[in-house]
């Protein structure tokens, strides 16, 4: 052997040997064998090594970023939970957007833990696989973080308690489950598609923005840390979705249209499970940052224009239906929060109807259709809760097969009318609420006729029982606790409790 | 002087959640582990089968033989969650951070017998890629494993085998004076050299296994249970003899993590014996195919390092391996 002697290696090498060198062909099982998954979707890769790591991280580094960083969130939520940092929130109105949070999204980040673990163990190429595994532990910190952020909150107020009960079982939330059971049980390059690109890249602002400056103007100190700290994962997981994009246009030619189909669906997947978010800004908030319309605008409308441009030098165009859904943001939150407002009875967290000053703000948000469409409809709710006649929507709704949201949205261009599509596959009629969701279904029928939806399930017999409380016993929701007008609830009382005592400590 | 500091008294409603509080047997104050792993896994009303593999939903009990009634009985004895398990690992590390700065520092890997270096390129720089093999395994467990409790602790694991497969490789660098031609030599005795062939194809069998329990039983029990001992303690000694004294002290991440890890695979596995009879022959005669496998692939990788001390060498490995595993309820 030849002495050593003193060398140096550049940062891009080191990184390289510390990684892709780990692996080898094997000899002894097929290739194939050991990666079974990477094939079957048709995308062609030609030579993994071409693959241009987006961020360079060894373990260690990975450990002591990482955990610095948990330390101090850590050492945040310590102190809002001895210092009674749930007293210093805008309004006990507000927490129902944590309740929607911890039902309806960190069960996703523990899925997506699973499957980029998938994605880490499966995709041939050593550079991604190894940027999966780490975006893996992210998720996996993601949803344990949420966990505990929020588990002060859940000592304080309802609703919170049941989370993973109800995110497998209430109908709203088998929205945002049947999207990412639709992205883990899609091959691997369709869920980097879905979750790297088409999520954590197009849309992730849409989602990160309004819940955590949502907290952020709320005064939940506790939330917006946990949102800043996994800001810096976010930023690796968008760099691994535009690289995943590109290598994959990349690689072959024939790669163009599965992928444009691939971003065509996730796009609209993505589009309707974020009108959950869009309700929750415009209606939830007692203190607003900025409309859903104006959202949309600055990170799908500018910023999503400008990547997709940059994209077209591959050939990949702007998601289809992109003009329709521009079009729906003035109508998607107005539209939910009407649904939700029926059916209070069944949700797992509080509704009210809009005071005049926030109907007044909706009014200028969206000069376009809330005055013209959605306050009468408002008026005459606050009429009949005057009268002693809440309204309650006491019939089970149909559901679109593909989105499941109940079929309350309107035809594009005509918002008077309720819009409906169907096809029939196998002898059997489906249902849907869109082009867009009937064309996703229609490419991949087999699948989504499969669809666990929550209405056909209690038709069935399957949910606890025909009554609604029998369901609401299934969905483990404590009727008069965790459901219904936040007028008259528990976490209104204890609220308006605290502030009384507050003042007279204060005064 | 004492003050009156003036409060606002809130009582909580709860203590945990309710899911939570139904493990812990009634609503009490619950650890961050316990939070952050019970339950937190989906288990009903999937919609769609996987394209990938049609037989079962994406998260599915059938993937294993192994058949528990409850999950999270697999409770990690380390309680580690994300926080406290990168706060550790970042601990750990800083110690091995220091010991390379002291070594290269001071030069002092020069200092080992020419002879004896190049025995190091031939038995430790090639496990970096055995380590590679047990983060893919580790990886396969957490996404196919069932239950937060072990999908939590399989990707902390897998993060812990690239970790050392990256020391492994470090000392590779430093071993060869700063480039990476050790770890090309290094790589080809794993290819080729007999002394490696069976050790990789017992990896590579272990990568196509279809059952990720059996999978946790090969890698972590059977031939971490083998190949840590006999490379970090008897080889480790034998480099002693030739003046590697300063190879020890890099090694020191591996033999802290490797008693780490031990104590989490023995709950497993003793957890799961427990649970059924059925269980119990499963595991066993996993246990007993995989250490026969691996006693014979690491013959000779034993007698290249130690010649004729190696039969004594792996005797001992063999018998140690063998009493922890009747201890955690299996049939040797």
């Amino acid at each position: 052997m030849t002495p050593p002697r003193k060398k140096k290696l550049n940062l891009k090498k080191r990184y390289e040997l510390m990684t892709r060198g780990l692996d080898w062909e094997t000899s002894y099982q097929k290739m194939d064998d050991v990666f079974p998954y990477d094939t079957f979707e048709g995308i062609k890769i030609t030579d993994w090594s071409k693959w241009e790591d987006p961020f360079r991280l060894t373990m260690d580094a990975y450990w002591k970023y990482q955990g610095e960083k948990e330390r101090k969130l850590y050492a945040v939520l310590d102190s809002f939970a001895q210092n009674n940092g749930q007293l210093g929130i805008s309004d006990a109105r507000y927490v129902n957007a944590i309740k929607l949070f911890l039902t309806g999204v960190t069960p996703l980040e523990y899925q997506a833990h699973r499957h980029f673990a998938h994605l880490g163990r499966h995709i041939r190429g050593v550079g991604p696989r190894v940027a999966a595994q780490m975006q893996s532990l992210d998720e996996l910190r993601h949803a344990q973080t949420q966990i505990h952020t929020i588990s002060h909150y859940n000592k304080y107020f309802d609703g919170f308690a049941e989370f993973p009960h109800m995110h497998d079982r209430v109908w709203y939330l088998s929205v945002p489950k049947s999207f990412f059971d639709d992205a883990c049980s899609a091959g691997p390059f369709e869920f980097f598609t879905a979750i790297s690109f088409a999520f954590e890249y197009v849309l992730t602002n849409l989602l990160f923005v309004p819940f955590m400056s949502g907290a952020a103007y709320n005064g939940d100190l506790a939330t917006v840390t946990f949102g800043f700290s996994a800001q810096s994962d976010e930023a690796r997981h968008m760099t691994l979705g535009i690289e995943v994009i590109k290598f994959m246009l990349e690689q072959h030619p024939d790669n163009l249209p599965i992928v444009q189909q691939w971003v065509d669906k996730w796009f609209w997947r993505g589009h309707k499970m974020l009108g959950l978010v869009a309700m929750m800004m415009d209606y939830m908030l007692p203190k607003r940052i900025m409309s859903w319309k104006e959202a949309w605008e600055i990170y799908f409308t500018e910023a999503g224009g400008a990547l997709f441009e940059d994209l077209s030098r591959y050939g990949l165009r702007v998601p289809k239906y992109a003009d329709i859904a521009t079009d729906e943001a003035e109508h998607i939150s107005h539209q939910n929060w009407s649904i939700f407002y029926q059916y209070t009875q069944a949700a797992g967290f509080h509704t009210w109807l809009p005071s005049d000053e926030e109907m007044a703000w909706l009014s200028e948000k969206y000069p376009n259709t809330f005055d013209k469409y959605y306050r009468p409809r408002f008026e005459m709710w606050r009429e009949m809760e005057a009268r002693g006649e809440r309204f309650y929507n006491n019939a089970l709704p149909q559901l679109c097969q593909t989105c499941q949201i109940p079929m309350g949205y309107t035809e594009p261009g005509d918002p008077t009318r309720i819009g409906f599509r169907s096809t029939e596959y196998a002898g059997e009629r489906y249902h849907f609420c869109s082009d867009g969701c009937k064309d996703i279904f229609e490419n991949e029928p087999e699948k989504f006729s499969q669809a666990w939806l929550p209405v056909h399930q209690i038709f069935q017999g399957n949910c606890g029982g025909a009554e609604l409380s029998d369901v609401l016993e299934w969905y483990h929701m404590k009727n008069g606790t965790d459901n219904m007008d936040y007028t008259g609830s528990p976490d209104q009382k204890q609220w308006d409790a605290w502030q009384s005592v507050r003042k007279r400590v204060a005064g | 002087m004492s003050i009156d500091i003036k409060t606002v008294n809130v009582e909580p409603k709860r203590q945990t959640f309710a899911h939570v509080a139904r493990r812990l047997g009634s609503d009490k104050p619950a650890s961050r582990y316990e939070e952050g792993v019970f339950d937190v896994q989906a288990t009903k009303h999937f919609h769609y089968r996987p394209l990938w593999g049609p037989e079962h939903w994406h998260f599915d009990e059938g993937r294993t033989a192994i058949g528990m009634e409850d999950w999270y009985l697999f409770k990690d004895p380390r309680q580690l969650y994300y926080g406290t398990y990168t706060i550790a690992r970042a601990n750990m590390h800083q110690t091995t951070d220091h010991n390379f700065a002291f070594e290269e520092k001071r030069d002092m890997l020069a200092n080992i017998d020419p002879a004896w270096r190049e025995m190091i390129v031939g038995y430790l720089i090639p496990l970096r890629h055995y380590e590679w093999g047990a983060n893919m395994n580790a990886c396969s467990i957490s996404d196919a494993g069932y239950g937060t409790a072990i999908t939590s602790a399989a990707i902390f694991t897998a993060g812990d085998r690239l970790g050392i497969a990256q020391i492994l490789s470090r000392i590779g660098i430093v071993l060869g004076g700063g480039d990476g031609e050790l770890l090309d030599e290094a790589k080809q005795q794993w290819m080729e050299a007999d002394a490696w062939q069976g050790v990789r194809k017992a990896v590579e069998d272990s990568l196509v296994l279809k059952d990720w329990f059996e999978a946790l039983l090969a890698q972590f029990l059977v031939m971490d249970g083998m190949i840590y001992p006999l490379v970090y303690n008897h080889f480790d000694t034998e480099g002693q003899r030739h003046g590697a004294a300063a190879l020890s002290m890099l090694c020191e991440f591996m033999v802290d993590w490797s008693a780490e890890h031990n104590r989490w695979v023995d709950a497993v596995v003793k957890v799961a014996a427990k649970e059924s009879d059925e269980n119990q022959a499963l595991l066993s005669d996993w246990y007993g195919t995989w250490r026969d496998t691996m006693t014979e692939a690491l013959a000779p990788l034993a007698s290249m390092v130690m010649a004729d001390a190696a039969e004594a060498a792996l005797r001992d490995v063999h018998q140690q391996l063998d009493d922890r595993a009747a201890k955690l309820g299996l049939s040797i």
